[in-house]
Parts: structure tokens; C-alpha cells; sequence
């Protein structure tokens, strides 16, 4: 009763529609320039690991992955340790202006990131943090908190208040409360904004670019050297657009049960 | 759920006050204070009161034309594609497999585009269509249609657009799907009972239950879709021409390309309550659709 007529033939034709792009780009990553260049061929006919080796031997390659990495998993462990209380509060208690704090944040998640660019360029460089994991961690708070926060706000309200209740007279402090019984209730959610955090500090670049020169630049920004080189090196090119999709492919298979839920802020 | 009153509350969002303010609020007061400014260089600033502003809501000078050019284009790529990727979203969540492994298998591959990173969506779609070694561009080319996204603007939107819809419709699809699971199966057995056609069952079942997911679907791909930079950046890089310079590439145009801090800061602000102006919008009317149903269903 769910579903409609056709649905099989719809959800194949959608989702080769989503990987035939992403097949082109793994195919292409496999082959030489020169085939590449020459003819049109649908899978590699010499097919060659020379871009991948190049990425993970030459440390400007690979030093990207793990610039990149380093301040999304920062900025998802800043983002999800400060929303945590803020959920708690917004799902439990009434305070003044609430509302229009929790107003505030959502705005905070729609603001467009090109209007911060600047700013955040002028603010980091005068607090020293410019070209620091650091800056690009904090500077990706502005939309990852308020998420987190929305998330975690709905996961925590699917906990029952006599639980808090229950605890509180069997003498459990409140930090200790929050540690010992809270956490572990709604680990699922914190798992969902954990992975939204990451997922959109990962795939964000304006920002990242921009707060980064040398010492931090992130894999993206990497990537657009090879523009510039002589010719445009579409293997290496490819390869690394292959190897930024795999951290994300992982992320997704760990929490692919509570994805559609996570997608619903935790609000359906 | 009636909560209580306790002021001590604002200890615990705190840390996400801090945070927020710090990097919301103090870049806000810059861009602020440069809109009011003019500076030619050197770090002299000039004060210019409310010109900017002036300038930038006359379509006759040269930065308000900018403007309201691409926010123009902006509108009307942002209707588009909610066209295109909101009815797709329902019906790719309508066709989703009910139970077994196929399930999960179709969730991580509809959730893949979300999570790869913007600028290489804009690198494998500019591979993807361009006409020597992209299956997209190289296939239509050899089937007569004219296609290069580099020179020709409806085939440069073309491209923007379907590049979009592959990208964020599965955000739709998976949060319609969301709101079609925590439907309880005791209403379709009555919709059979009553013997309600696919239709109906759809209308009066289906869609009010999808509602509050829609519309923050509808949020965050109009928020989003308003705002998008990276992905045409990469591909058109806003050409040919203008034809695909939207807001955010016209701002990051003229702050970091022309360094015009004034006009760029007056263009944010601008910008800024367009979305704030939306946001609120979105915010009455979901925290009113929240309050006429009795509780939240679904626990972690």
C-alpha cells in the first residue's frame, strides 16, 4: 500500500541517474591521460593506479586529506559537545527568549557562507588562528551548531521526562545525570548530528579556502591546481574527487539506519 | 509537552551562545561598519553613510544593476528547482523498496551525492558534460543536440540545474521517506477496508503525514539553493557571460575579487535579511503546524 505503480523501474532509473556521474569519474580516475584525451572509452582499457600513487606519495597531495580531516573532526567534537546542554535546555525547560534564541541559531544555519567569507578572513587573521585547523573548525560552528542543536533538541524530546525525573531522586547530580543516562539514551541521535556535522564541514569549501593558505589548506582547495598545471590533468583530477567521496561512503554505511531520520532533524 | 519555567537553563546554551556569537555576531558588526564606509586602499576608510545601500537598490548604477541581476537569476533558479525536486522527492520516497536489504542499499546510495564534497559536484559534472570526454556532453553531441555548457547560456543552466537536482534531491527523497515510515500501518488497512484508491490513499493519508518534513525540506532547499556558490563556480565559474552568476558568486566577486569591502558589506546585509526575512516565515508557520498535533511520535 506504500508504494506506486512502477516504483522498481522508477527508483532504478533514479538511481542510475545518481551514479552513473560518479562511475564516470572512478572510470576516469583509472585510465591514462592519454586515453583519457583520445578516445571515448566506457571502462579503462589500460587501465593505471598512476594517479592514485601520485596522490599518496607526494605529501601536498595527501596532506590535504588530512588537513581536511583534522578540522571536521574537530569542528564536529566542538559542535556537539556545546549543543548537547542547549538541546536539553530547549527540549525541557522554558527560559527567557528562548524562542527567539532558538530562532536565532536556525537563522545562523541559513546564513550564506560567501557573507562570512570576508569577515572571518579579517577576524582569524587578527586572533592569529589563520591557516590553523582551528579557524576553519570554529569558523564551520556557525552552521554545524545550530544543527546539531536542532537535531539533538528532537532526539532528547523522544526521551521521557520521567526518566530525568527518576534520576534526580535516586540522587543523581546533574552532570552526572546528563553523563551516565542522558548520553547513552539518545547515542543514536548524538551518532545522526555527529554525522551531519561532518558531513557539511566536509563537503563545504568556500569557507575552508578561504581561511587557509599553505599549512591547512584543505583537499578541495587543493584539487584546483590542477587547472592551472599545463593541459588540465583530468586523471589526477579525477582520483582525487574519487578519494574525497570515499570518507563520506564510509560515514554514510555506519548510520545508513537512522539516516532518514537524521535528514528529519530528529522530527518526525 | 508542558515544560517548565527555569531561568537556569541559560547556563546550559551558554557554550552554544558563545560560540554562535562569536562567529555570527562579530563578523556581522564588521561587514556593519564597512557597509558605511568607502576606502580606496591603504586601510583609509571614508565614511559614506547609508550610499552603498542607495546604489545597490538602483537597478541604473553599475552595482545595483549586479545586484539585482543575479538575485534575479537566483529566484529563479531557486523555483526551479523546488519544482523539479520536490515532486521527484515524493515520488523517489514513494518508490522506495519496503523492507529487506534493498533498503538500506537504496538509502547509502541516495545519500552518496549529499555527502560528497561541493567543488568535486561541480568537478564531476564539469567532466561529466563536457563534450570531448564527458558521457553526458559526448553522448548528446552524437545524437544532434548542440550541447556545450561553456558557451551556450540555456545549456550552462541546463547543466546547473540537473547537476542540482542530482545533488539535493535526495535530501528531499530521504527526509519524504522519513515521514512515510512513521506512518502506522492500522491506516492503511483502513484506507483498504474503504476500499480508497491509490489517490486517495495518497492525499489524505500520505501527504498530511509528509507536511512537516516538506516543509523543512522546502526550507533547506530553497535556503541552500538561494545561496549555492561552489557547484556552478566550479562548472560555469558564473559564465558564459553572467548567465549563471548568482548572488553568492557576485558577492565573493566583488569583496574578494575587487576588494570592494563597502559594496560587498552592503550586498551581505541585504542578502542577510532577504534569508532572515524567509527564515522567519518558515520558522511561524512550522512552529504553528508543531503545535496543533498532540506530541512528537517516534523515540531515539
Amino acid at each position: 500500500m506504500h508504494s506506486i505503480p512502477g516504483r522498481r523501474l522508477i527508483m532504478a532509473l533514479f538511481l542510475i541517474f545518481l551514479l552513473l556521474p560518479i562511475y564516470w569519474l572512478v572510470n576516469m580516475s583509472f585510465k591514462t591521460n592519454a586515453e583519457i584525451v583520445s578516445t571515448m572509452t566506457l571502462w579503462p582499457h589500460t587501465p593505471t593506479l598512476q594517479h592514485y600513487k601520485r596522490i599518496f606519495t607526494d605529501e601536498s597531495w595527501y596532506s590535504g586529506y588530512i588537513n581536511s580531516l583534522e578540522y571536521v573532526v574537530l569542528n564536529t567534537i566542538i559542535s556537539i559537545s556545546v549543543a548537547l546542554p542547549a538541546a536539553y535546555a530547549f527540549s525541557r525547560y522554558r527560559f527567557l527568549g528562548d524562542k527567539h534564541l532558538f530562532f536565532w541559531l536556525l537563522s545562523n544555519r541559513m546564513a550564506p557562507a560567501a557573507v562570512y567569507a570576508l569577515p572571518f578572513f579579517n577576524l582569524y587573521s587578527a586572533i592569529g588562528l589563520f591557516d590553523t585547523p582551528w579557524a576553519v573548525a570554529l569558523a564551520h560552528c556557525i552552521f554545524n551548531v545550530p544543527l546539531a542543536v536542532w537535531i539533538l533538541e528532537g532526539f532528547v524530546s523522544g526521551v521521557p521526562r520521567e526518566i530525568d525525573e527518576t534520576a534526580f531522586l535516586d540522587g543523581y547530580s546533574f552532570p552526572r545525570f546528563f553523563i551516565k543516562i542522558l548520553v547513552p539514551l539518545i547515542a543514536s541521535g548524538i551518532g545522526v548530528a555527529a554525522f551531519f556535522c561532518f558531513m557539511f564541514s566536509w563537503v563545504e569549501l568556500l569557507l575552508a579556502r578561504t581561511l587557509t593558505s599553505v599549512q591547512a589548506k584543505p583537499i578541495a582547495a587543493i584539487m584546483t591546481r590542477t587547472v592551472s598545471a599545463a593541459g588540465m590533468d583530468w586523471g589526477l583530477l579525477a582520483a582525487a574527487g574519487v578519494l574525497t567521496i570515499i570518507p563520506g561512503a564510509l560515514v554514510i554505511w555506519f548510520v545508513r539506519n537512522y539516516i532518514a531520520r537524521g535528514f528529519a532533524l530528529g522530527r518526525v | 509537552m508542558d515544560k517548565t519555567v527555569n531561568q537556569k537553563a541559560w547556563f546550559l546554551v551558554l557554550p552554544v551562545f558563545l560560540v554562535v556569537a562569536f562567529s555570527a555576531v562579530i563578523p556581522l558588526m564588521t561587514v556593519v561598519n564597512y557597509s558605511m564606509q568607502d576606502t580606496f586602499g591603504n586601510n583609509q576608510f571614508f565614511w559614506n553613510g547609508v550610499g552603498w545601500f542607495k546604489e545597490l537598490l538602483d537597478p541604473s548604477t553599475d552595482l545595483g544593476g549586479r545586484f539585482l541581476a543575479s538575485l534575479g537569476r537566483n529566484l529563479l533558479f531557486s523555483a526551479i528547482i523546488l519544482a523539479i525536486e520536490v515532486p521527484l522527492g515524493i515520488v523517489v520516497a514513494l518508490s522506495m523498496p519496503r523492507e529487506g536489504w534493498s533498503v538500506a542499499a537504496c538509502l547509502v546510495i541516495l545519500a552518496l551525492p549529499l555527502l560528497i564534497p561541493w567543488n568535486v559536484v561541480g568537478t564531476i559534472w564539469q567532466i561529466f558534460g563536457r563534450p570531448d570526454i564527458g558521457l553526458l556532453g559526448y553522448v548528446l553531441n552524437h545524437l544532434g543536440f548542440d550541447y556545450n555548457y561553456v558557451s551556450n547560456d540555456v545549456d550552462a543552466w541546463v547543466t546547473v540545474i540537473v547537476m542540482d537536482v542530482w545533488h539535493w534531491t535526495s535530501l528531499v527523497a530521504l527526509l519524504c521517506y522519513a515521514g512515510l515510515k512513521s506512518i502506522p500501518d492500522a491506516y492503511y488497512q483502513a484506507a483498504q477496508i474503504d476500499g480508497a484508491s491509490r489517490w486517495a490513499v495518497f492525499k489524505a493519508i500520505q501527504l498530511p503525514k509528509m507536511n512537516r518534513v516538506l516543509l523543512i525540506a522546502v526550507l533547506l532547499r530553497f535556503m541552500d539553493s538561494f545561496m549555492i556558490y561552489t557547484e556552478p563556480f566550479v562548472v560555469t565559474g558564473g559564465g558564459p557571460g553572467n548567465s549563471t552568476t548568482f548572488v553568492s558568486i557576485e558577492l565573493v566577486k566583488i569583496a574578494l575579487g575587487q576588494f570592494d569591502l563597502g559594496k560587498a558589506a552592503a550586498l551581505s546585509l541585504v542578502y542577510n535579511l532577504i534569508i532572515l526575512i524567509v527564515c522567519w516565515v518558515f520558522y511561524t508557520v512550522m512552529t504553528n503546524a508543531g503545535t496543533d498535533r498532540p506530541a512528537k511520535e517516534g523515540v531515539a
